[in-house]
């Protein structure tokens, strides 16, 4: 591995055209860790290509120990998060997509350099955005939908709540480069957890900006943290790291699957595997998206006669 | 009359003690046992039947009170199992799957009428093969049993309302591996669940207390259950992993120790196979100076002596405030003294016999570790019968956090005693383990009560009492003390694919 | 048996009593419950029951006749029944303090004799030390005082204490039993406050109730104010009799009592000094029980007397 040849940098339409007028800043792609864009410690970089073959951007090659500085920054920023209200959480989220709406062309042009038609990629970043805000209103209420008070046999006030269940890693689908990535990481941080991300790797760039959104959104520090890379070399580090409790694993390799529930296995990870072929489907937003997160709690107290 | 405010009291000196040693005491009232039938020997209930094992194999299961056996049971080889889960499989496709939710609700129903009718064999049968103390059996497991049928069977037709929005569907054949600890209540949260949401099951017992497991066979063929919905096999580890590794279950519900549930995920690893894990745990139980110290010390004996200590979700460390340390060990260990060690039958005992030689060494072992360490030991002066698997309660003061007996869980009837000062460091040192399966917390103060639930990385938390259990209250652990909830609505969450 | 303080009563440091949790409370109760009594156990608590109980009338139609007739009961509790005990002690209202005593004279049963304007103790200071003093003065070995519960209720803390102190101080050296009337307290904390309070204040025994306030005697009340006893006993090295009174009408009920008792105090508090069962029904089901656990049949109260 290594840094292969500087590409030519991306993108905007505009980019192309008008020859001989003035050269277009390029956007550098890096990572986001604890509310930080540090490249990658490892110093390798790799090229996104559009599907012509076109080098599009030079990304960072996160090794694992990116990853685990951004387990540092998922774990120091749990119990904020997780004991942020949930009203303070929506808000969040639904300027997540205000945010996102305000780079619309931006998102499109990225997914349209990486292979998307424009109807695509303009309906992909518009599911983005309204799935944000369809989580956005979740925050507050699944709670309601999935707790419980016990009608227990013993004198006794029994209930049952959602709690986050901490640090999630997820493993972001290569197709739908930001819908798959939303699609995946709302819901999670939704409930309270937070999370290393590790975007498509051959569509990264809509992840990285994305993190720029996230930024702006006042997403505190830590809550998501993005990587690009490859599978290969991070995801049995997602599977294997005993401090994440949880693994969203968005894949259809059996040998992949199954080798990250082994290694899931040694600190009894919360392994989920979610695979699609369309992102857009119903089925990818539902408050049960959320509960995949969670763990339930459930306290006894006394009440006397 | 003249008043002066007083000052602190003095700590009481060493002369003053109470003393248990009473003239009366209490005369031998043993359960009888003139009621219980048990046969020579027990196939494996597959199919409605009592059947040989293929592998032709045996083994004994003894009462460890007295070390005697009790009956010989079948051991299921691979091919065994296999036969259960096809009889499960066939079950499935060809009756259960086509019944009506009532009618399979009407099943769960009868199954618990006819336990509560027969609780008083159950109660006695659990006690003669696990060594739980007949008060025990009596009053927890078996009345739990039939609760959680008849809590279960109401749902069967109702699970269309336990999940908005969803479509819920049974998953299947569902393989089910019950520890020894509370044998047949573990049976009952494995089997009505499965059941009520319309799938069947292969059951495994464990290898030390397979007998009220196969006693409820013969209630299922008394309830007219139709064949192959519930299969029993017996055997040991052997037997677990050839059922875990069988291609044809749909579900695998484990409660057992942490380290048999990670081999039971590797072995799922890659298959669709969804599952359910109750694993160990090493709950801190609380005590802050503002707390009822009395009923405190009670929560506490409940924590870590229930069942001999053989409890996953036991308050294995006792954390207490520095300000009341001496007094809450004092008037613990006195309660300790009045606890009654011998025959399991006897229904004044409070604590019976350790399940087997093997679980009764590695306690020994623990203690002996503890004392290792250099934590300052106590154990009650209580006379232990000769012959049989036996531990008086026992405690740990001045443990620490790295020390083993702090870190690790014994399952058995010692606890290990560590003070702190304040919410932070005890909640702190509370949630540092790998386990999250329960805890408990001790005070008087409302808000102090929230701010330390909803902090205590734990699936179920006690506040002022401990070792409370229902059907309707789900169960289940956070990090490594397991995946998943039995117990209440979210209980039938593992069995049902939600379309 | 006496004890009377001889250090000034010092006011006890309420902020550190130990609070109470009613189902915890409720649970381990339940548990005494569950003890099975059987057999050579069963005669043994039902004898001792026998010797700790303050045969009691108190009613305002008492007369001297009918003391008399209840004292001899207390000495002949069945004779049918060789070797059985007497009953700890007889207790009545002042006026009916010296009848008793007569009755009751060589026998080694004690007068009790309620006093401080039994029950409501709804009167002045000066009255119920004059009280207390007649009815020591007419012979009684034990005062059984009512607390104002008015008072307590209130917070009038020192009031409650002061009062007591001065009533034991009045009583010379007759024991002083301290009536809570828990069924008035509302709380298991205000029952252990209260208990605490008694104890510091000089009580020889605290006492549940009056008998004439429904709930009276339970054994949640009860286990509370052992546990005070015992919480007592450690820190000043003194011990502090029990008195359950009102309601207890069954031997099973009663060695209910006394499982609790021997498994929260132990050997130094099962014995009459320092355990009574304030009663008026219990003698006779505790005889019908020793009489069949002997003979095997069950028992009809015809062959046991009614006094």
């Amino acid at each position: 591995m290594g840094t292969t040849e500087h590409a030519k940098q991306p993108v905007p339409a505009e980019a192309g055209s008008g020859a001989g007028k003035r050269l277009p800043i390029l956007k550098t792609y890096k990572l986001y860790i604890g509310g930080k864009f540090p490249r990658t410690e490892s110093g390798r970089y790799f090229t996104a290509r559009a599907p012509n073959g076109t080098a599009l951007a030079n990304l960072c090659l996160s090794s694992r120990k990116d990853f685990r500085e951004a387990v540092v920054a998922a774990r120091a920023a749990v119990e904020k998060w997780s004991n942020a209200t949930a009203y303070l959480r929506g808000q969040i989220l639904y300027r997540i997509a205000e945010m996102l709406e305000g780079r619309r062309a931006q998102f499109v042009s990225e997914l349209v350099a990486q292979g998307s038609t424009e109807t695509d990629a303009t309906a992909e970043v518009d599911a983005s955005i309204d799935r944000l805000v369809y989580y956005a209103g979740w925050t507050d209420k699944f709670q309601q939908i999935f707790s419980c008070v016990n009608p227990v046999s013993t004198s006794h006030f029994n209930f049952s709540v959602c709690e986050p269940t901490g640090v999630v890693g997820i493993v972001a689908p290569e197709a739908d480069g930001l819908l798959g990535l939303v699609s995946n990481l709302a819901p999670a941080i939704a409930g309270g957890n937070t999370c290393i991300v590790l975007a498509s790797n051959t569509r990264p760039l809509c992840a990285v900006t994305l993190a720029e959104v996230l930024h702006a959104a006042d997403v505190p520090g830590g809550v998501v943290n993005i990587l690009t890379g490859t599978r290969d070399e991070l995801s049995a580090q997602f599977a294997s790291h005993m401090d994440v409790n949880a693994v969203i694993l968005c894949s259809s390799d059996a040998a992949e699957i199954q080798a990250t529930q082994i290694k899931a296995a040694d600190n009894l990870k919360r392994t989920i595997v979610r695979q699609s072929s369309d992102w857009s489907a119903p089925e990818h937003q539902s408050p049960y998206l959320i509960l995949d997160t969670q763990e339930i709690k459930t306290t006894w107290h006394p009440i006397g006669s | 009359m003249k008043r002066k405010p007083n000052a602190r009291p003095r700590r009481k000196t060493a002369a003053r003690a109470i003393d248990f040693q009473t003239d009366w005491t209490y005369a031998p009232a043993p359960e009888s046992t003139g009621h219980i039938q048990l046969r020579e020997r027990y196939g494996l209930f597959i199919n409605g039947q009592f059947v040989n094992p293929k592998s032709g194999k045996y083994f004994a299961t003894t009462n460890p009170a007295n070390e005697k056996k009790l009956a010989e049971v079948a051991e299921a080889g691979i091919a065994d199992a296999d036969r259960a889960v096809r009889a499960a499989r066939q079950a499935y496709e060809t009756v259960w799957s086509r019944l009506s939710a009532a009618e399979r609700g009407k099943y769960l129903y009868r199954i618990a009428r006819i336990i509560q009718e027969r609780a008083r064999e159950f109660s006695v049968i659990e006690s003669m093969d696990g060594g739980k103390a007949i008060r025990e059996s009596r009053d927890v497991d078996v009345p739990l049993v039939a609760a959680h049928f008849f809590y279960y069977a109401g749902w069967a037709d109702k699970l269309a309302y336990a999940f908005p929005g969803k479509t819920p569907k049974p998953l299947g054949v569902a393989g089910q591996i019950i520890p020894w600890n509370f044998p047949l209540l573990m049976a009952a949260w494995k089997i009505a669940p499965a059941l009520a949401t319309g799938n069947t099951v292969v059951l495994k017992p464990a290898e030390t207390t397979p007998l009220t497991a196969l006693k409820l066979a013969e209630v299922f063929r008394d309830a007219d259950l139709p064949p192959g919905v519930v299969n029993i096999i017996t055997g040991g580890g052997a037997t677990g992993a050839a059922l875990v590794n069988h291609p044809d279950i749909d579900k695998v519900a484990f409660t057992g120790s942490t380290d048999v549930g990670k081999l039971i995920l590797k072995a799922l690893a890659g298959r669709k196979t969804k599952y359910t894990l109750e694993l160990g745990g090493k709950a801190a139980n609380i005590i802050f100076e503002d707390a009822a110290l009395d009923q405190a010390v009670e929560g506490i004996v409940n924590g870590i002596f229930f069942n001999q200590g053989h409890v996953c979700c036991a308050g294995s460390r006792l954390f207490v405030q520095e300000s009341v340390a001496d007094v809450v060990v004092e008037k613990l260990k006195e309660r300790m003294e009045t606890l009654i060690v011998g025959d399991p039958l006897d229904k004044n005992t409070d604590i019976g016999a350790i399940n087997s030689r093997m679980q009764l060494d590695k306690i020994q072992a623990y203690i002996k570790i503890g004392r290792d360490e250099g934590a300052d030991f106590y154990q009650t002066s209580c006379k232990l019968p000769a012959k049989g698997y036996w531990c008086a309660p026992a405690l740990f003061t001045n443990a620490s956090q790295s020390h083993r007996i702090v870190q690790e869980e014994i399952f058995g009837p010692v606890l290990a005693i560590q003070t702190f000062r304040t919410i932070e460091e005890v909640l702190e040192k509370a949630n540092n383990t790998p386990y999250g399966l329960s805890g408990g917390v001790w005070t008087d103060k409302g808000a102090k009560i929230f701010k330390m639930t909803s902090k205590l990385r734990a699936g179920v938390i006690w506040a002022n009492t401990f070792s409370k259990f229902d059907p309707g209250s789900p169960f289940g652990g956070y990090k490594e003390s397991g995946v998943g909830r039995e117990g209440g609505l979210q209980g039938l969450m593992p069995y049902l694919q939600l379309a | 048996m006496s004890s009377r303080t001889e250090t000034m009563p010092v006011f006890p440091d309420l902020s550190r009593v130990s609070r109470v949790d009613e189902v915890g409370v409720e649970e381990r109760v339940a548990r005494f419950q569950k003890r099975s009594i059987k057999k050579e156990s069963k005669v043994h608590a039902l004898r001792l029951a026998l010797s700790m109980m303050d045969l009691t009338t108190l009613e305002g139609q008492d007369t001297a006749g009918k003391v008399r007739q209840l004292c001899y009961k207390g000495r002949h509790l069945h004779d049918a029944y060789p070797d059985l005990p007497h009953v700890a002690a007889i207790c009545v209202y002042p006026s009916l303090v010296r009848v008793a005593k007569q009755a009751l004279a060589g026998s080694g049963i004690n007068v009790a004799s309620v006093a401080t304007a039994f029950p409501s103790g709804q009167s002045s200071r000066k009255v119920k030390l004059a009280d207390t003093t007649f009815a020591v003065s007419e012979g009684a070995d034990e005062i059984d005082m009512v607390i104002s519960r008015g008072e307590f209720l209130q917070g009038e803390y020192a009031y409650v204490f002061d009062e007591i102190a001065a009533v034991k101080e009045a009583c010379n050296e007759a024991h002083l039993k301290v009536i809570l009337e828990t069924g008035e307290l509302s709380t298991l904390d205000n029952i252990r406050r209260a208990s605490v309070l008694a104890m510091h204040a000089g009580a020889d025994f605290i006492k549940t109730s009056t008998g004439k306030v429904q709930p009276a005697a339970t054994m949640q009340v009860t286990l509370v104010m052992l546990q005070a006893i015992r919480d007592y006993y450690m820190e000043t090295g003194r011990v502090v009799g029990m008195k359950p009174a009102g309601g207890i009408a069954t031997a099973k009920l009663a060695i209910q009592y006394l499982v609790m008792l021997r498994e929260t105090l132990g050997k130094t508090w099962l014995t009459p000094t320092w355990f009574r069962f304030g009663a008026s029904r219990l003698a006779n089901d505790v005889l019908m029980q020793l009489v069949k656990e002997r003979s095997g049949a069950y028992q009809s109260l015809d062959y046991f007397s009614k006094d």
